[in-house]
């Protein structure tokens, strides 16, 4: 017997900066993969859902307005703090299966997706926006802007997958309701304490953990989401996701991605919109 | 009636041949169609123009191959030098023969003739130019070293611009080596049809452009092919909601670009004489036809009265009548149905007790008419201030400050387009930051360039059209 009884994390959401419980109170157990019990995740409501893409929503205008700069400025942040609890992630994602050297690669991809993300913040416009030659005399101008909030379903890769997702949608100004891998929750939430401590605005990220196919669905329908990435949703339920997605005609990222490769820009550019500004010249 | 009256100077419409019946262009001939053909007639006066064949499933389905085959075999491996030239052709012969396309446009639509020759078809022949000089520059549009057409593109388009519309489907969609099936809409298929001529002349090989007429049914067909690998649509927010439901789970690329409600603000430093030409441009532009149209006016309370005054004198002003005289400046409304709904919006406006105000003008007995319409005391809850019109009524609303100004005029599901009036450049950033819609006017209001990229936020669609940003719908990157 061990000479001192273990303090047991106790997982729960994050909504608004904050670590709620489910209001309904509902949990789930999640197990390694020998099926050892690991931890009871919270298992996520429709009315968490909702409560999430409030907090989200009122997150958008403060998280969208500040400088590309010092958005690039936090998203490095998370990467420093992340890496500052490389050993707390190595060991959580050997209990979903990797081995040492594998998870402590997937937490260095990690931190290293964070930093690349945190580079884009002040080059976007640079690169997406435009300064346009009309005919005529006039000047205009694009730019592109987040698209708002954006709901994603995280795929299964507990860190790196979960990462991949989560910075280009935030490194623009959109702010997020995240569901995190059902089968494994917990580095998800340990990665919302690493959110919550790197000055990233409560609200900007919101993580929920609980059933994908009870979840999805009502993110994909709500009227004030404007975009959903599917990358984490079953391929059965994609059809019916997208469908749902049409209601409010959100953005739609479809399933794919190897997260091992280095992303481009399509993960970006998803969550953008191009506003063009016109003004007449002369005197 | 004044001292100077205009005379009567009428577009002679015999630079226009007209033919009894039209076909479908499919695999570079004209052919019959499957369907129940259909009559387009003139709006200004009822008459009917010529019967248009109807492209049933199995004729959707010979378009959609034909445009696949030419893809495989022609058009997709040619070099893209190749088929700029060809875009080049297109454009030229555009030019050469814009006095006629202006003159059919205006008869099958009912747009004023100053409208179609000196916007219309100058920016058709600048939309092909500009695309034509991408076709061999796709390296180096941002989308990766080697970016790839998609295939077969499903094109559906409105009766609001008609010939502009296509330029805007087909110029990037052939630049970046996809084949076209392009539907035009069913009370104004005749300038597509004189398209596919100018298709001919420029030698165009057969099946790169098809263009299948007929109504809601032909385009479902056309959305719906398994053959189609991009769909791109054109028209209002309910049927754009329709196809993106058909499409999901197809793995389909889809670019919308819908409805709208746009909010010009005009405020109190505005050059006001400039605002209500602004104004009236926004919104009497093309009938009110047009989806970026300025149709919710936000002007400042400590101007309005002025603001109004001025623009009921502007509005005394603007002739309504015969699109093919050079004098027009608001042409007839498109169709009855259209007519019936301009109708019921305007009825709910007063109903709902917004005032209604219309300058003295006489409208002629036959075709479609609407008289420019304005409405004052609108609150944002009327139908009037939420619901898209698409014709030439005008709904006012007024606000206190710039915060309010933004909050009202983000207050829609839409989002295409903005326009702004102040001489203040720092007010004018301000404000464009904050409005969540594609377009923003400063100072000006519906311009438009081949160069700029044009679409909406929200409920107006997604996807943009024009400049660099619109070779992306029709590339896999």
């Amino acid at each position: 017997m061990p000479d001192r009884l273990a303090v047991r994390k106790t997982y729960k959401l994050y909504i608004a900066g904050a670590f709620p419980r489910s209001e309904s109170g509902r949990s789930y157990p999640v197990t390694d993969p020998k099926g050892r019990f690991l931890a009871n995740a919270s298992h996520a409501s429709r009315k968490d859902a909702r409560d999430a893409v409030v907090a989200a929503r009122k997150a958008f205008p403060g998280w969208s307005g500040r400088t590309p700069y010092n958005r690039g400025q936090i998203l490095y942040r998370i990467a420093e703090m992340l890496e500052g609890r490389r050993d707390q992630f190595t060991d959580e994602l050997r209990h979903t299966g990797a081995s040492k050297n594998t998870a402590a690669a997937e937490v260095d991809a990690a931190v290293d997706r964070w930093v690349w993300y945190a580079g884009w913040a002040d080059k976007l416009d640079a690169v997406a926006g435009a300064a346009n030659p009309v005919s005529g005399p006039f000047f205009n101008f694009s730019t592109p802007e987040p698209t708002g909030v954006v709901a994603a379903i995280a795929p299964d890769s507990p860190l790196l997958g979960l990462v991949s997702v989560l910075a280009p949608v935030i490194v623009s100004g959109n702010t997020t309701v995240v569901v995190a891998s059902e089968p494994a929750p917990l580095p998800a939430i340990t990665l919302a304490e690493v959110l919550a401590t790197s000055d990233l605005p409560g609200g900007v990220v919101n993580l929920l953990t609980g059933h994908r196919t009870e979840l999805a669905p009502w993110l994909a329908a709500h009227m004030d989401v404007n975009a959903i990435d599917l990358t984490g949703a079953l391929p059965e339920h994609v059809q019916d996701l997208e469908d749902k997605a049409t209601g409010n005609l959100k953005r739609v990222l479809r399933p794919a991605g190897d997260w091992s490769e280095e992303p481009g820009t399509a993960r970006l550019t998803a969550f953008l919109e191009t506003k063009t500004v016109w003004h007449p010249v002369g005197v | 009636m004044t001292v100077f009256d205009y005379a009567p100077a009428p577009e002679s419409r015999s630079v226009v041949d007209i033919r009894g019946s039209y076909g479908l262009f499919v695999d570079g001939e004209f052919t019959g169609g499957h369907g129940e053909p259909f009559k387009t007639i003139n709006p200004a006066d009822e008459s009917v123009l010529a019967e248009v064949a109807c492209a049933d499933e199995a004729d959707v389905d010979r378009a959609v191959r034909a445009a696949r085959t030419a893809y495989d075999k022609v058009w997709g491996p040619m070099p893209g030098a190749e088929r700029a030239k060809y875009l080049y052709r297109i454009a030229r012969i555009v030019q050469e023969r814009s006095r006629e396309l202006a003159v059919l446009e205006s008869i099958d639509n009912g747009k004023p003739i100053r409208e179609s020759r000196d916007v219309d078809v100058p920016l058709v022949a600048a939309w092909f130019f500009y695309y034509a000089g991408w076709a061999d520059k796709l390296r180096h549009a941002g989308f990766g070293p080697d970016p790839r057409p998609v295939g077969v593109a499903g094109q559906v388009i409105p009766w609001n611009f008609p010939l502009l519309m296509l330029a805007w489907k087909i110029a990037p969609a052939l630049a970046c080596g996809n084949t076209v099936v392009l539907k035009p809409a069913e009370t104004t298929p005749l300038t597509a049809l004189l398209f596919a001529d100018i298709c001919r002349q420029a030698e165009l090989p057969p099946g790169v452009v098809n263009i299948v007429t007929g109504a809601g049914e032909t385009g479902r067909a056309l959305v719906a092919h398994p053959g189609v690998d991009k769909v791109a649509f054109t028209g209002s927010t309910d049927v754009g909601r329709q196809i993106a439901r058909t499409l999901a789970g197809t793995g389909k690329k889809l670019t919308l670009e819908l409805g709208g409600k746009a909010a010009n603000i005009v405020y109190q430093d505005a050059a006001l004489d400039q605002a209500v030409e602004g104004i009236v441009n926004g919104i009497f532009f093309n009938q009110g036809h047009v989806c970026c149209a300025g149709s919710r006016l936000l002007v400042q309370e400590s101007v309005a009265g002025e603001v109004l005054e001025r623009l009921k004198a502007r509005m005394a002003t603007l002739r309504v009548g015969d699109p093919l005289d050079k004098n027009t400046d608001v042409g007839a409304i498109n169709s009855a149905a259209q007519l019936a709904r301009i109708r019921e919006l305007s009825d709910a406006g007063e109903a709902e007790g917004a005032e209604r105000w219309s300058p003295p003008c006489e409208l002629p007995s036959q075709g479609f008419w609407f008289a420019p319409t304005l409405f004052t005391g609108v609150a944002q809850s009327h139908r009037i201030a939420r619901e898209e019109i698409f014709g030439p009524v005008l709904s006012v609303l007024t606000f206190r400050t710039p915060d309010e100004a933004v909050t009202k005029a983000n207050n829609t599901p839409y989002g295409l387009s903005a326009g702004i009036w102040t001489e203040k450049g720092s007010q004018i950033l301000w404000t464009a930051q904050r409005l969540r819609a594609g377009v923003v006017w400063a100072n000006t209001f519906n311009k438009f360039d081949p160069a700029s990229p044009f679409g909406g936020y929200k409920e107006s669609g997604f996807g943009r059209e024009g400049g660099r940003h619109g070779l992306e719908a029709y590339l896999n990157a």
